[in-house]
């Protein structure tokens, strides 16, 4: 099993057809819909996760592609919502990578973007909900 | 010589009042000692800033035209407790949004609760008021659904029943398999991390462990307002076992609070999700203690060194009370990032910010300085370690079926 996330963008004349349904039905593939803004008479985006076997996922992606979808693939991040941060710490033993880390001495909570993997662990362990997925 | 709060607060009013916060204390103490510190500090700011699931809001909606008595009211789809006069209701911070899964797909996200509820009306927000009445003469209207905001209430005022626990568990979790959900976080298995939830040597009821002069009615900072005590905390048990600091190793003393909503903060009242928990309000406290005599100014130079807390498991211990502590820590060990469990080196992770507790404490001591923030001498004092008072528990007594009577 293989999980892909990306972004897709649907050119106006697409957007009434079912291409996702047909695509993950003909694939076989699990979907999940992490976002989607379908505005009728624009573009249409969706940010989705395909869970599948490796072959028919890159099937699904060279299907979409020949629809006229735009397939873009993405790393999601988490970033950290400075406003809503209390500093209390409670994600640091949850952060896998110390992105999230406390200073024993000043007791600030910072959080290192160059080291999050984007695990998404944090996010609901944050009781605040300082920490956001962003596309 | 000691001082008395009436020649404090005269200084106050004078601007030559010494205050610092419990930190500056600790140093203070430790270079000039106990007996000069306590002529030359007057006053000690203290604060925390952590889960305070033991609380909520009474709001006065005022009067709908055709009058209502809202018997049952919602604010943003929390419910509210309207057992109260006609348009009084009471919200408590721990309530979840109707409809939200709670723990049906284990663990919950818990995103919407009566602490979020709290924090949108302190940060100005819209809510919206949803009531039903039953209908009476005096009160027709059965049905309101309007926005409202915390300006448009007569009064709201935060009425806390149990605040600022002296001192607290650390959690641990001894399951081999499982990681656990709990109001201190999530606790990864087999002795993957260990949370604490005390801003210690800054904690205000740590600073005056014989609760001298904290009692009924001291002015505190509350969620950012100047608000008051105003009763003992609910499960306040002050006859607990005390280290030779007289500092309690385990939950001892705690407060009832209250404070005016309008005047409040949104920084210091943040409502919170516990992964698998719950909901709450993550809501901030300070308290000022004045160095009457020498004895407060050792109380108030307390040090993380001198504060232990009991390790608990609860993944077991603590929900089935199988067993006791698992040893005790103290908070200066809690704070270097690990601490030995069992032959165990685990990690610390804290639920309280010990940075916003230092800002209240701060905070506190700029209001005092600029004579904003009077000091008050209690009405009445907290019942002490001396009143026998004890935490109980409850002793079910389960009723009898009418078979068994038969
Ligand atoms: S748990 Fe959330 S609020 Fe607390 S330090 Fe981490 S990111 Fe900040
Ligand atoms: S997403 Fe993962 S790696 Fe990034 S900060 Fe959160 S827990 Fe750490």
């Amino acid at each position: 099993m293989a999980t892909r996330r990306v972004v897709l963008r649907f050119p106006q004349q697409l957007i009434d057809e079912p291409i996702i349904s047909t695509t993950i039905k003909t694939y076989d593939l699990d979907f999940n819909i992490l976002r989607a803004e379908i505005t009728p008479a624009s573009e249409g985006l969706m940010v989705i996760e395909f869970s599948g076997q490796d072959k028919p996922l890159n099937d699904a992606i060279r299907h979409l592609k020949k629809t006229g979808v735009k397939v873009e693939p993405i790393g999601l991040d988490v970033v950290r919502n400075e406003g809503r941060c209390t500093e209390c710490g409670a994600c640091i033993t949850i952060c896998p990578t110390a992105a999230l880390y406390i200073d024993l001495e000043s007791r600030h909570v910072y959080f290192d973007s160059e080291k999050c993997i984007a695990c998404e662990l944090c996010v609901p362990v944050c009781p605040s909900r300082a920490m956001e997925l962003t596309f | 010589m000691a001082k008395t709060v009436a020649e404090i607060n005269e200084k106050i009013r004078k601007g030559q009042a010494v205050v610092v916060t419990a930190e500056e204390m600790i140093d203070i103490v430790a270079e000039e000692g106990v007996r000069k510190a306590a002529k030359s500090v007057d006053v000690v700011t203290t604060g925390t800033f952590g889960p305070m699931c033991s609380s909520g809001a009474f709001l006065n909606f005022g009067h709908t035209k055709p009058r209502m008595k809202m018997s049952k009211v919602w604010l943003n789809d929390v419910p509210a407790y309207g057992g109260l006069a006609a348009v009084d209701c009471y919200i408590g911070v721990t309530e979840v949004a109707e409809g939200d899964p709670l723990n049906r797909s284990h663990p919950g996200e818990f995103r919407y609760g009566g602490g979020h509820v709290i924090e949108d009306l302190v940060a100005g927000k819209d809510v919206l008021l949803r009531a039903e009445g039953y209908g009476t003469d005096c009160y027709p209207r059965r049905e309101l659904e309007t926005w409202i905001k915390l300006e448009d209430c007569n009064q709201a005022f935060l009425c806390n029943p149990r605040n600022a626990y002296q001192n607290y568990n650390v959690a641990v979790n001894l399951s081999k398999d499982r990681d656990i959900y709990t109001y201190l976080g999530v606790l990864k298995r087999n002795l993957g991390s260990a949370s604490f939830c005390s801003a210690g040597q800054l904690s205000p009821l740590l600073n005056d462990p014989y609760y001298r002069t904290i009692g009924i009615g001291t002015r505190i900072f509350i969620g950012g307002a100047q608000g008051y005590i105003f009763w003992q905390g609910t499960q306040h048990a002050p006859g607990v076992a005390r280290n030779e600091h007289g500092v309690p190793t385990g939950g001892a003393g705690t407060i009832a609070t209250v404070g005016d909503l309008k005047a409040m903060d949104p920084r210091y009242v943040v409502g919170a999700s516990f992964y698998g928990y719950g909901c709450t309000l993550s809501l901030g406290i300070g308290i000022p203690i004045p160095v009457l005599d020498v004895d407060m100014a050792r109380f108030t130079a307390v040090r993380d060194e001198d504060i232990v807390a009991p390790i608990v498991d609860y993944s077991r211990g603590y929900p089935y009370f199988e067993g006791g502590p698992l040893g005790h820590v103290s908070y200066a060990e809690l704070k270097s990032g690990k601490i030995t469990v069992q032959g165990k080196e685990v990690p610390t992770t804290p639920i309280s910010s010990y940075v916003r507790a230092r800002e209240i404490a701060e905070n506190l001591k700029e209001q005092i300085k600029k004579g904003e923030f009077l000091l008050t001498e209690p009405l009445e004092r907290l019942p002490a370690p001396e009143s026998g008072l004890q935490f109980k528990m409850l002793k079910e007594r389960p009723l009898r079926r009418a078979k068994e009577v038969l």
